[in-house]
């Protein structure tokens, strides 16, 4: 049992014209086995949360905590707070050229789970994983993310995170470039995860389609850097049906740079 | 995002990872103003006919010329020689030369196949021209195995002392070769390397500078490519207080093949300097160029320092020509500096296709946050991008030794600053 707790987090990002708050006091707390849609317009602040919690240098936490099973992740570097469990789905996977995908996943499994695996489990672990995403055998021997459409990076991503067995996952946009038949690849590859473990789900999105195929236990409505609203799934159907006008209105919101 | 560090000359200058630029704001075409170094480009082989280089000049105006101990300006004097052994096999598997077809002779300066790769274009190069008093010439006339390379060693004069080198590897007609030229060793040495490819030959050649910390060398390599010939060249600098190359490609016929392919790693206070000509005077004939270095300073000593020029000629008679050159740096630590100038002429539109690109960059924070994001500590995520960054030049070295030899050098040089 997990729980990853945001107390009155306050981010900001350095610009042209100096610091900009982003985040305004998130409160947010997801536990094992359960599954948190995030939901907000573009701007909202959504993906700051997500590269906030995972540490990325861009953003400066100003204050507040994230705790993970009461250890507090701030604290963590970048690759300490995988090993602590961590995961993020990111909306833009970074190519890294000349490192191979099987060198680099093999590298994380062995960071994340404190040994080398062996070897003849581990590649039959890799193979039955990708072959669960409908991902081509050949990509294990290409460069980390390079020349690969959207769908075949949302695709890694999932496959990640199917092999180093995070707690916790923050799922960014994993749906956004996505057409229909990836989009229902990649869930069954979140949702086959989710039965296999314990995980607790962060899944942050733009749209509400892809809740048609992972389903939230939880919504919340994120504006203007902070949690407006908070429900069951029948707060994406209303959101579907009004859009987010009606929080968009009681709160503002302005935009913000998404990280590339 | 990272920031472009620098930008230099015709090229642009980039983060590494981010997407090489294909067009060509440094292309001059028959209509534009002619600046270009080889409408200036003089050949001679006699030192007296070039001037005592200042410093200014377009060829020089890069290199520190007091590090040179007297090279450019006749001072220095042959008080040493070089060692040069020719083997089969590389590293600890190698053993005396064999095969028929292949020969080592040390000759005079009155044989009459010196020069056939090509002629000095500097004063330093002129000047080994002038003072060598035995070359070595190295002659294939058989199609060697891929699992026998040639390994030829050269050895500095020793430290304190000065050398003039000349050396011919020659390919004989339909001829083939894997090569290894290991430089290693002390003291200063001005050469010239000839690579004379015979008609259909051809040559894999891996030339390595590894050498000690006190040494200068400054080489001109002449490659002569005869007709439907083919030269794999993989130029790698790793040691060595200054290393100047000067790689020039004189197509003889048509249908030459050329991949130049290159690897530097400059540590503080070392100056290590590239400068091709890629000469297309005859049609249908292909070159790639691919050049990738790194660098790291030492916090307040002197800067490393690197200096490629990548200059392609195509003249109005080389109709056909398909030619692309890149070069890469990354910048590892501050106190470093690349320079990188990439010049692409083209005198007739009858091509297949050219183009060219550089990048310098700072380490790329984005890739190190992603590494790190899959719980790679720190030090293994930068050692992974380097070695990525690297992998493209080190996988198409054809002998496995040597390429184990130049990984661990890479990690060796990643030690030195805890990276």
């Amino acid at each position: 049992m997990s729980t990853l707790e945001i107390r009155d987090l306050h981010v900001e990002v350095e610009t042209e014209s100096g610091p900009k708050e982003i985040l305004r006091g998130v409160d947010l707390t997801v536990n094992s086995n359960e599954t948190h849609a995030i939901m907000g317009p573009n701007g909202s602040g959504k993906s700051t949360l997500a590269y906030s919690i995972a540490g990325h240098p861009k953003y400066t936490v100003t204050k507040g905590q994230v705790l993970l099973d009461g250890e507090d992740v701030l604290e963590m570097a970048v690759d300490e707070r995988a090993r602590a469990g961590l995961f993020l789905a990111m909306q833009y996977p970074v190519e890294v050229p000349g490192v191979s995908m099987s060198n680099f996943l093999r590298s994380a499994a062995t960071a994340t789970r404190g040994e080398a695996p062996k070897v003849r489990h581990w590649v039959k672990e890799v193979k039955g994983a990708m072959s669960d995403l409908e991902i081509d055998p050949a990509f294990a021997e290409r460069s980390v993310n390079e020349g690969f459409s959207g769908g075949e990076k949302k695709r890694h991503e999932v496959l990640q995170m199917s092999l180093l067995k995070p707690k916790i996952a923050v799922l960014d946009e994993t749906d956004s470039g996505l057409d229909v038949d990836a989009l229902r690849v990649v869930s069954k590859g979140v949702n086959e995860y989710k039965s296999q473990s314990d995980v607790g789900i962060l899944l942050i999105t733009h749209y509400t389609r892809i809740l048609r195929y992972i389903a939230p236990d939880r919504v919340h409505v994120f504006v203007n850097g902070r949690v407006a609203a908070s429900g069951g799934p029948e707060l994406a159907d209303e959101l579907e049906e009004n859009g987010y006008e009606r929080f968009v209105g009681a709160f503002g919101a302005d935009k913000e740079e998404q990280p590339a | 995002m990272t920031q472009p560090v620098a930008q230099t000359g015709g090229g642009t200058t980039t983060a590494p990872g981010a997407p090489v630029l294909d067009v060509d704001p440094g292309i001059k075409t028959a209509g534009s103003p002619k600046l270009a170094p080889w409408e200036l480009r003089f050949t001679s082989y006699d030192v007296e006919a070039f001037e005592v280089p200042r410093g200014r000049e377009e060829q020089w105006r890069f290199t520190p010329l007091r590090r040179l101990h007297g090279l450019h300006d006749g001072s220095a004097s042959a008080d040493g020689r070089i060692e040069v052994s020719v083997r089969t096999g590389f590293g600890d598997a190698a053993g005396d030369l064999t095969g028929s077809g292949t020969r080592h002779e040390t000759v005079g300066r009155d044989d009459a196949r010196l020069g056939d790769g090509g002629i000095p274009a500097d004063r330093v190069a002129a000047q080994a021209w002038s003072s060598f008093t035995e070359a070595h010439v190295v002659t294939v006339n058989e199609a060697r195995s891929d699992d026998e390379p040639l390994t030829i060693t050269v050895g500095g004069p020793g430290a304190g002392a000065t050398a003039f080198a000349h050396l011919q590897l020659r390919l004989e007609h339909h001829a083939q070769a894997v090569v290894v030229l290991d430089h290693r060793g002390s003291g200063t040495v001005a050469a010239n390397t000839e690579f004379v490819v015979a008609d259909g030959a051809k040559l894999e050649v891996v030339e390595v500078h590894d050498w000690a910390d006190d040494a200068v060398y400054v080489g001109a390599q002449h490659l002569s490519v005869g007709r439907d010939a083919t030269i794999r060249h993989t130029s790698v600098t790793l040691g060595g207080d200054l290393v100047r190359l000067s790689p020039v490609i004189n197509y003889r016929a048509p249908g030459g093949d050329v991949e130049l392919d290159g690897l530097y790693f400059a540590d503080g206070g070392q100056h290590f300097e590239q400068r091709l000509l890629v000469d297309h005077s005859v049609p249908n004939c292909r070159s790639r160029v691919m050049y990738k270095g790194a660098l790291q300073g030492v916090e307040g000593g002197t800067a490393a320092h690197t200096v490629w020029i990548g200059d392609v000629l195509i003249r109005k008679a080389a109709e056909g020509t398909d030619t692309y050159e890149l070069n890469r740096n990354l910048l590892l630590t501050d106190n470093a500096r690349a320079d990188s100038v990439p010049n692409l002429e083209i005198e007739t539109g009858e091509i297949v296709g050219a183009g060219h690109a550089s990048a310098t960059g700072r380490f790329d924070d984005e890739q190190l946050f992603y590494l790190m994001a899959r719980g790679i500590p720190e030090a293994q995520a930068r050692r992974l991008v380097v070695r990525g960054f690297f992998g493209e030049v080190i996988q198409k070295v054809r002998v496995p030794a040597l390429r184990d030899r130049l990984e661990a050098a890479i990690e060796a040089e990643l030690e030195v600053v805890g990276v």
